[in-house]
């Protein structure tokens, strides 16, 4: 009974149509609430947080890297489980997904490799090294590109599909040289500063704000997330009777 | 362990400044929030083409329909 109910959901959920009515009332709730965590965070990591014993200023940097780089690489666990459910399932949703997470990643990439860049000037003395995790972060932006790039080069969506689920698959490999490069390769970038299974090696006057940060960038991944795909949603089902309506609704 | 949350700095203009290191942590913000602001401007912009384009193909449709409305009067055979 649990089970069935379970795939009725599950294949609800593969509905394009369902989704984009179902998701509709959660964007200004998520647009709000990543707003105002980032605003706040913003405040607090720029203004009230302490300034940093070594690196003085620069360090302020850090509240929007960390997200950034973290959401970078949650963003492709979501692209290829996105990918791989579309691939054993043929859900045509998550493809769209899938497709959606692309561009987000990228950007989110960009911005971590960015503020990471502009930060290695005033503490390392330089914008740019070939260490080990930059490097491989580098990689991670190439894929998304790639996936973005594959994409727009099949005329046939469905082709297109399989190709960015397989390429998003095999670029798996880079995710977990990413997370261990720091340890594997220590080099100039410094170890991680959040660990899940000890203690994080930050102050709380500083771990507050980067956490008020963290959680502000995951709402405005969602809130993205979810607005790109049913943008997605409606261009895949243009010629569709409910797509014209909702769109004639301004809904 | 109270640990007092005040602002760090004298005045506006030492806040802008960050002990010298204000360009790289200005540069690094403002770069960060124009990507974000875009990736939120996108969908509701996409959004209105979307519109945009339905209505110029029902445009094009009722135009055929009054042509062939037309056509049918004219010849009555």
């Amino acid at each position: 009974m649990e089970v069935s109910l379970a795939w009725q959901w599950f294949h609800r959920l593969g509905s394009p149509r369902w989704f984009y009515q179902k998701t509709g009332a959660w964007l200004p709730w998520l647009a709000l609430a990543s707003m105002v965590l980032l605003t706040v965070g913003t405040a607090w990591g720029l203004g009230f947080a302490p300034q940093d014993a070594k690196q003085g200023n620069s360090y302020r940097i850090i509240y929007i890297h960390v997200p950034a780089a973290f959401l970078a690489l949650a963003g492709y666990y979501i692209m290829a489980i996105s990918g791989a459910i579309g691939l054993i399932w043929k859900m045509k949703l998550s493809f769209a997904v899938m497709r959606a997470a692309a561009p987000i990643g990228a950007v989110l990439t960009f911005v971590a490799l960015f503020t990471g860049a502009i930060w290695g000037k005033p503490t390392w003395g330089t914008y740019w090294v070939w260490d080990a995790r930059i490097t491989s972060m580098l990689i991670l932006l190439f894929l998304y590109i790639g996936v973005i790039a594959l994409g727009r080069a099949f005329s046939r969506e469905q082709a297109a599909d399989k190709a960015c689920a397989l390429l998003a698959l095999v670029g798996t490999v880079n995710i977990p040289i990413i997370y261990k490069s720091v340890d594997w390769w220590y080099s100039l970038h410094q170890p991680a500063t959040i660990k899940l299974t000890q203690a994080s090696s930050i102050h709380p006057s500083m771990f507050y704000p980067l956490l008020t940060m963290v959680i502000g960038f995951y709402c405005l991944y969602a809130w993205t997330l979810i607005a790109h795909t049913r943008i997605l949603v409606l261009q895949r089902e243009w010629r569709t009777q409910w797509v014209r309506e909702a769109l004639e609704a301004g809904k | 362990m109270e640990s007092k949350v005040e602002f760090q700095f004298a005045g506006l203009a030492d806040f802008l400044a960050m002990n010298g290191h204000g360009a790289y942590v200005w540069l690094a913000y403002g770069v960060t929030f124009a990507a974000l602001a875009a990736l939120a401007a996108y969908p509701p912009l996409r959004r209105r083409q979307l519109q945009g384009e339905l209505r110029r193909q029902q445009r094009i449709e009722q135009r055929r329909r009054q042509v062939g409305q037309n056509k049918a009067a004219a010849e009555p055979a």
